[in-house]
Order: structure tokens, then sequence, then C-alpha cells
């Protein structure tokens, strides 16, 4: 494992959500691992305050599995996103413990029909390695402006 | 506009589509219903200190929450009386002992009263003293803190606030009781999502039992397909126990009634609830039983309302300490606030849970509220069609309804509806002209 490999494994995942492969990259998630967007700025509780987002596999699994499903009313037209993202900061690297962190500068799109909105964001994975693969242990995203009044935000940056 | 417009607006079991789609409607709306009922400001916990203060609306009016150096609440227009300068834009704040305008430093104490004014020979012999500028900041007609949640009415002559919100006042009570130590605590900021659509959509939507188990199908249906694949296994995830109720068959939602005040305020689950089967949280019970004794305590506990509509724009969820504020921006603009509070004396678990809830189905974010915003919007831009120009709210409906009394119904009439609007025609008609 080298840094590279931290690297593109992000730029995978941001690919993967780009191109629409829910499924797929529901699979790089640890059965205990969460999804993590605040609401407050510099918010630390994601349990006992309300947050964007704290959602875990059951609801990663139910947010994947209705976007693939008939009756997704919001979802017709479907919504497409794209991630512009920074080179990532490999802030944690220990191979010995399979523990790894990044910090990834990101601008996030997302359309649906004349709609198109820009989110300025940090995505900060926490990723371990499992027979050899990386897999996400965590993830927090912080929107630039996580306090503003949001329309429907239906993909995931 | 006059009475008697407003009046043709609204025939009972219909309504014309111009309440949320006209500028004129909304004006009107924003000048004399949202001036003559009691709105909802904020809570006393958000401004817990001397100097405290939050920006919020009263319909399209900027108003201030703040706490006096008497330890009282006031609600002031947040207007500077010099130029008109917002005197705080920042949500929330601390201003000390007093408010100090950034643009001439006209100073004013925490009730509004004016403090100083720099240079003030310049106005000798001007008169200023004889204008209500020279007074200070504006208080709004009527402040009332009940359990902690702040009313205002921006009208200086009207209703009681007893009288306005009469029995409809159970359901704050009953949220209140909840809490071992009898009182409520904000619990962080709010969710604040934008709707293209009207106010009065997302009002009526609180009261609609008919939608969930076609508009939700896609998250909640889901949901429990993913469980049942799981091999049901228990205890049930807390995701789970919020979600699948929305499933619930239309007979479940029948016989969770609806009950209408007086006034537009009315409630859905008088019988039980969506919430009803929620699990225990280890210690709740008993730090409640510690406070009331057992036979209150459970009295408490099995009050399951649902979603009690506290008429026009504010929403509250007493099993799970939720709060939801519809602000009006415009005809199709509205900003809900969603709120969570902390129940004082009870274990973290309560709180969490509500907070769950909030994100799940309150948030921007959330699987639940994109498909309500999609059909709000979808409503908005449907009401433009001239294909019919009637609104029809007619499910239950029966002729000679009397709203000036309380009642129970069957859970899915649509009553509640007719009920906002008859006091809708009542509060904006209350100091109109007649006619033209």
């Amino acid at each position: 494992m080298i840094r590279d490999d931290i690297i593109d494994f992000i730029y995978s995942e941001a690919r993967m959500l780009d191109e629409g492969r829910f499924t797929e990259w529901l699979a790089l998630w640890m059965p205990d691992a969460h999804y993590w967007m605040p609401l407050g700025y510099n918010q630390a509780d994601p349990i006992n305050e309300t947050s964007l987002l704290y959602e875990d596999h059951f609801m990663l699994r139910l947010r994947v599995e209705r976007l693939n499903g008939e009756r997704t009313f919001s979802q017709k037209p479907k919504s497409r996103c794209h991630h512009v993202i920074q080179r990532p900061f490999v802030d944690v690297f220990d191979v010995k413990a399979g523990i790894f962190q990044t910090n990834t500068a990101m601008h996030y799109i997302e359309t649906r029909l004349d709609e198109q909105q820009l989110l300025a964001l940090t995505a900060i994975h926490d990723l371990c390695c499992v027979d050899g693969k990386l897999r996400i242990a965590g993830k927090k995203v912080v929107l630039v402006n996580s306090d503003a009044a949001f329309g429907n935000i239906q993909l995931l940056p | 506009m006059h009475a008697d417009e407003i009046r043709a607006l609204v025939q009972g079991h219909q309504v014309h589509r111009d309440v949320y789609t006209s500028h004129a409607v909304y004006q009107a709306e924003m000048r004399h219903l949202f001036a003559n009922a009691w709105i909802f400001v904020g809570h006393d916990s958000q401004t817990p200190n001397k100097g405290d203060y939050i920006t919020t609306q009263i319909g399209d009016q900027p108003v201030i929450q703040v706490r006096h150096s008497d330890g009282n609440i006031h609600i002031l227009h947040n207007r500077c009386p010099h130029k008109g300068t917002k005197i705080a834009i920042d949500r929330a704040g601390n201003t000390g002992k007093f408010f100090r305008c950034p643009y001439h430093a006209w100073s004013f104490k925490t009730n509004g009263c004016r403090l100083a004014i720099p240079l003030k020979k310049g106005y000798d012999g001007t008169g200023l003293e004889n204008t209500p500028n020279y007074e200070g900041m504006a208080a709004v007609g009527a402040v009332e803190v009940y359990h902690g949640f702040v009313f205002a009415r921006l009208a200086y002559n009207g209703i009681s606030f007893e009288e306005f919100f009469g029995d409809s006042l159970s359901s704050i009570d009953n949220m209140v009781a909840r809490a071992p130590e009898g009182r409520l605590k904000i619990a962080g900021p709010p969710l604040r999502y934008m709707h293209k659509c009207n106010w009065k959509m997302l009002v009526e939507n609180q009261t609609d039992t008919c939608h969930p188990m076609v508009a939700h199908e896609s998250s909640a249906g889901t949901a429990i397909d993913i469980f049942r694949e799981m091999g049901e296994p228990e205890p049930r995830p807390a995701a789970m126990q919020i979600i699948a109720p929305f499933m619930s068959a239309y007979e479940f939602f029948e016989s969770m009634g609806i009950r209408t005040w007086p006034n537009g305020h009315g409630h859905t689950g008088v019988n039980m609830s969506i919430h009803s089967d929620y699990d225990a949280i280890p210690g709740y019970y008993e730090a409640l039983k510690q406070t009331h004794g057992e036979r209150k305590a459970k009295a408490i506990l099995d009050e399951s309302r649902h979603n009690s509509v506290y008429f026009p724009n504010m929403m509250v969820k007493a099993p799970l300490q939720q709060l939801r504020n519809f602000i009006p921006l415009g005809p199709d603009k509205t900003l809900v606030e969603s709120y969570v509070y902390r129940l004082a004396g009870a274990p973290d678990q309560l709180v969490a849970m509500s907070s769950m809830y909030n994100r799940m189905i309150n948030a921007p974010t959330s699987i639940v509220g994109h498909d309500d915003l999609e059909m709000y919007e979808r409503a908005q831009e449907g009401l433009q069609s001239n294909g019919l120009e009637w609104v029809n709210l007619q499910r239950l409906y029966e002729t000679g309804e009397d709203f000036d009394v309380e009642a129970v119904e069957n859970g899915t009439t649509e009553r509640q509806m007719r009920n906002q609007f008859d006091a809708w025609v009542k509060f904006m008609t209350a100091d109109m002209e007649e006619a033209a």
C-alpha cells in the first residue's frame, strides 16, 4: 500500500457517484461505518443534535435502493451529480494498522431538470484495509455553508 | 384586497387556487393574517441570558427575540428607527446591555427604548422628539411566553393569546409534561429547508393522512423490504421504528383520529399514532414516574399526538419534542425550520431519537422530505393550469360544519384543512375593509 493507492481510492469513489454506480459504491462501506454531514458549523456531536445526515449501513442501503426504485417520485427524472476534487491530503497513513485518513476539498454539483446547485465541501474519509482492499470506515462531509437553507440535496457528495 | 374578495376564495369544500399563487393574496396575508394571529417566534432557551437574542421573521416582518436586563423576553422590530438598517443580522448572539446600530450608532436598551443618539444637538429644535422614530426600536403588539415557547401578535389590538389557542395548548402541555424536570431546552440549531411552494401546502400536509403510504412508498416501503430481507432482527433499528409506520394502511390512519379546535388549530393522532409503537428507552419512564406518579406518567406517555397544527404556520410533534416553523417568504417560497428539544431530566436517548427523526424526515437531505417537496413543487406548478381554478378539500366533508366547536373525527378527514381556511378568512378579514 502506497499513498497513491489511498488517493486513487478517493478519486474512484467520486467517479462511482458521478456515474451513478451506487450499488458498487455501497459495497465500499464497512458494515459499522457512518456517513456524517453536520448541520452546525464545527458541530461536535452527531447523535444528540440534528445533522443533515448521520447514516449507518441500513440507512445508506435504503438510500441506494430507493434511488433504484420504481416509485421514487422525486427521482423522476433522476438527478445527476459531478465532483471536482482537489488532490486529497493523506493525514493518516498507518500501513501496519491498516488505518488511513484523507482530507479532500471538493466542488459538488447536483442537477435535475433545469436546476443546478453547487456545494463546496471538505470530505474526511476514514479508510481501512480488508483482504488487501480499501474500504470506507467513516466519511464526514463538511459543507462550507452547512447552516444555509437548501432545497433538495438528493444524491451524495 | 377587501373582505368580500377574501371570502370569495373559500367555499368550505374547496378553495380558489389564488390562495396559493396570487401575490396580492400573499401580501394581504402578511398585512392582515400574520398581524392579527399569534405567531410562533422562538423558544426562551434560545435566549437564556440577559442580552441574548435571535433574529427571525413573523410573516415577512424581521424581528428580534431578546432577553432584557429584567429577565423578560421582548420581541422588537428589527429595524433602526433612524434609516431602517437591521440592528442584528446574525441568527443568534449576545448584544450586552444595549443594541447599537452599526450605521450611525443610535443605541437602544434591550427592551427597544432609545438610549442615546450621537451629536444630538443636531436635532435641537427639529421636532425629532415628536416622531415615533425618537422612541426607539418598536415592539410588536403583544408577547406571550408559554412553557418557554414565545409567541407574538404584531397587531396592538386583537384576540388574546388564551382565546386564540384555547385547548390546542394541550399539545404543548403534553410535550412539556414529558420532561421529568418540567421544561424543554433547545437541542442545537434547526434544519433549514427551502421550499418553492406556498406555505399553506406545508401546513395542510401536517394533517394529510392519505399521502404517506403513497408519496413515501419509495422510502418507507423500501425500508420494510430491506428489513424483511435482513430477517427482521430484534430489537428493530430505531430508523425502522421511525419510518415503517409511514406505510400503515388507510384503516390505521382512519382510526388515528383527527381533532379540530376553534381558530384553525387541530391535530392528528387522537387515539394513537405512527409514534405509538417506539421501544421504551431505559430509565425514562422511571424518571417520569418519580415526577408525576405512575398513573399520570402513563397518561402523559399514552397521549401520542402525531402533528398538532398551531394555526397559521407552526406544528408541534409532542411525542418527539419537535417543532416545525413554516416561514412564508413569498406566494411560492417557504422556509421550513425544524427544531428538536431536549427534555430536562430525561436520558440522552430521547434527544438522540428526536434528532434522528428530524434528519430522516425533515432535512433537505432526507429521503422522505424529498418526495414531500416534490409533491408541493409539482402542485405549485400545476396550479398555474387554467384547466380548473379550485382545489378540493372535500374528504369527509359535511355541509354546515361548525369550526367554533371542538370535534373529533375519522383520521382521514380533511376537516382540519377546512378548519384552517375558516380561520384564514376570519383573521384575514378581521381588520379589512368590507368592499371597494
